[in-house]
């Protein structure tokens, strides 16, 4: 009796996947219906490519866009046989940039026995998920997670990541101020969130090392303030001739236009949470000249012009943020694990150390500490209310 | 001394946007001695509406100044209706239950406004036109003080001596003094109390609004969340005042803005909070029921 309910079951499982499969393309529709035939045959293998990130909520639009490039890239090698023979399969896992809900996600890809990962979009969420997927084995590549500690301190060595971190960040502003703007006095002025601050201290450091240049003043603000008066009045009462910000671009809007109002019309420099048309529209004629770091994208690549052309092909619009972080990343694993011949852990962290691969952000491999060798940060000016390249 | 004065300056502007939500606030605790948390968020939607009216008028090509003054009356009485519904569906039917229950209910209000204009609206901040003109004779002094910040000081010292005079000699100031005195007394003598408290709520969230279009086009940008932290700030200018006393809610603002504005352009703009809300204690340890609070004897 047990074994028949059992069937029927199973029975009614196979008509829904076919029923599903019959949505697709003709292409599918024939594979499934070979499934259905070979009733006895073991299910084609599959390698699950997990993705997992802000898929929805309030940043869903730095997160959407990892999950098109890891579907390109899919598409892409599944149209050439495959990675190892086998089709590469995407499992998305939505953490709306919350940690809580990241360990979740990552418990979940672990119980699906997924072996690689790309994501988190988040840093806070990375570093709540890395636990669990460090003890799975699990081999994750960010596009976007971009706190320093994350590799640098090097706990997680399944940890990689293709866009440089914030010290590097902090250290490109610096070394902009100093060597373009050739500014002699400045005010470094943070968020006091990780990432601000953490930006801050970089390009703090970079001025102490270089020696050209005074810190005049370095100061915490607080977020959501209705009024950033008395710091502006500090800034100008210091003699600083440059103002190094940073945070998210919705107190920098509001410095930099009180800036303007008090008279106090000197170079502002800030970092990609400022690196965001939001800041221009709120800004308005206040963020023309201010400038931001942003992670670096190569416009002549030609991986990136011909990922960019079949994003417009499949989803009728142009890519989003970190797409070409997120396409090379998912580049990255599944090239690995086509030399590494196997999913097996120790080959696939092995292979992504040694191998080049041609990818949206230029060739790269992975340094001892899981950061993409060669990827780095470019400075961006506001231009006629938009970001053009300077550096 | 020019440094101090720009300071000083700073804070005073600060300070009357504080003063100017932190009215809305204590008026309606005078009268009923409720806690509107949901103030913070009419403030809000008193801001949005401006911005709508005003994206509508600047596509139809009015001049500024106009545009300020429409998108005022509109996001007052907006407002002023928002305030009237959120009363008679949150407060009202908790009237007679213990004082707890229509603070967590109004606690429930500003949350649930609060998602309802993030669905309805966006996520994202929106750029907030600058409605307020810079007046040509304030050039030099702009680096002291902008038009928007005279504006804001302006309007908070009039509405206060407004707001005072209509309690104190109107008809329907003379209700809200009974109901606030003794709710019961006051309906045997005849005050219709449901009415007077309507009213209370309809004048408190217009003044909310007015705060909410003067705050957003000086500042420049609004969102879903920017009356939360300043409901928050003029909640604690009002206590620091003496919450129900409408001088009271000027005066806390004021020396909220002014304590913010010296610690950070003295000491750091790490501690401005810090500060704040040291001081917040201490008068609260020295006067219990804020700076111009009335010392009132509990009924036990």
């Amino acid at each position: 009796m047990k074994s028949r309910w059992f069937l029927t079951v199973l029975g009614v499982a196979m008509a829904g996947l076919m029923a599903v499969g019959c949505g697709g393309e003709k292409k599918e529709e024939k594979k499934a219906d070979a499934a259905a035939n070979a009733t006895a045959a073991a299910p084609a293998k599959k390698l699950v490519l997990g993705v997992a990130g802000a898929h929805s909520g309030d940043i869903a639009s730095y997160g959407l866009p990892t999950l098109n490039a890891a579907k390109l890239v899919a598409k892409e090698l599944n149209a050439k046989g495959g990675v190892n023979g086998m089709q590469v399969e995407v499992l998305a896992m939505d953490d709306q940039c919350k940690p809580e809900l990241a360990t979740n996600a990552a418990t979940k890809l672990v119980s699906e026995k997924v072996a690689i990962v790309v994501g988190h979009t988040c840093s806070g969420p990375t570093k709540a998920a890395l636990p669990i997927y460090k003890d799975a084995k699990v081999v994750v590549m960010s596009p976007s997670a971009t706190s320093t500690e994350l590799t640098q301190v090097g706990n997680y060595p399944n940890f990689f990541r293709t866009i440089s971190y914030d010290l590097i960040q902090g250290k490109a502003a610096a070394e902009f101020a100093m060597s373009e703007l050739k500014v002699k006095k400045v005010a470094i002025i943070h968020d006091k969130g990780d990432y601000g601050k953490g930006f801050a201290e970089s390009a703090q450091k970079t001025f102490a090392d270089g020696k050209t240049v005074t810190v005049a003043l370095f100061e915490g603000i607080t977020t959501g303030g209705v009024d950033y008066s008395a710091v502006v009045q500090k800034i100008k009462a210091s003699g600083a001739d440059c103002v190094l910000y940073g945070g998210y671009y919705p107190e920098a809007s509001k410095i930099i236009t009180q800036m303007h109002k008090k008279g106090v019309k000197i170079h502002f420099i800030s970092d990609d949470g400022v690196k965001d048309d939001t800041f221009i529209k709120t800004a308005g004629v206040d963020a023309e000249g201010a400038y931001a770091t942003g992670p670096q994208v190569l416009a002549d690549n030609e991986v990136f012009k011909k990922a960019a052309a079949d994003h417009e092909k499949e989803f009728g619009s142009k890519p989003g943020a970190f797409f070409p972080q997120a396409y090379a990343a998912a580049q990255a694993l599944l090239n690995a694990v086509a030399k590494a011949g196997s999913t097996d852990y120790d080959k696939v962290v092995a292979a992504l150390h040694s191998e080049l691969i041609e990818t949206p952000v230029g060739k790269i491999k992975f340094d001892a500490k899981g950061d993409a060798e060669g990827a780095s940060f470019s400075v961006y000016q506001v231009k006629n209310g938009k970001y053009e390249l300077v550096k | 001394m020019e440094y101090f004065l720009q300071l000083f300056l700073g804070g005073l502007s600060r300070g009357s946007i504080y003063a100017l939500i932190a009215l809305g606030y204590t008026m309606v605790y005078g009268i009923i001695e409720l806690i509107n948390f949901a103030h913070g968020e009419i403030y809000m939607i008193g801001a949005f509406m401006g911005l709508i009216v005003a994206g509508v008028l600047t596509a139809m090509g009015w001049p500024t100044l106009s545009i300020l003054v429409i998108a005022l009356i509109i996001a007052v009485l907006y407002s002023a209706a928002y305030g009237y519904t959120v009363e008679k569906i949150a407060y009202k039917p908790l009237r007679g239950a213990p004082r707890l229950a229509p603070l967590i209910s109004a606690i429930g209000m500003s949350i649930l406004l609060q998602n309802y204009v993030m669905l309805a609206q966006t996520p994202d901040f929106l750029p907030f036109p600058r409605l307020i003109p810079d007046l040509e004779f304030m050039g030099p002094y702009a680096n002291f003080l902008a038009t928007s910040d005279l504006f804001i000081i302006i309007t908070s010292i009039s509405v206060m001596v407004a707001l005072t005079m209509f309690i104190k000699f109107t008809r329907m100031g003379k209700a809200m003094r009974a109901t606030a005195q003794n709710r019961k007394m006051a309906m045997l003598v005849g005050v219709n109390v449901d009415q007077v408290i309507s009213v209370t709520f309809m004048v408190g969230s217009g003044l909310a609004a007015v705060g909410g279009v003067l705050i957003a086009s000086h500042i420049g940008q609004i969102n879903f969340a920017i009356g939360f932290l300043a409901g928050i700030k003029a909640f604690t200018a009002a206590v620091l005042g003496g919450i129900g006393s409408i001088p009271g809610a000027v005066l806390g603002g004021l020396v909220l803005g002014w304590t913010e504005s010296f610690a950070a352009g003295y000491i750091s703009s790490d501690y401005e909070d810090v500060f704040a809300f040291c001081l917040l204690v201490l008068i609260l340890i020295f006067r219990p029921a804020g700076l111009l609070g009335k010392q009132r004897s509990q009924k036990v």
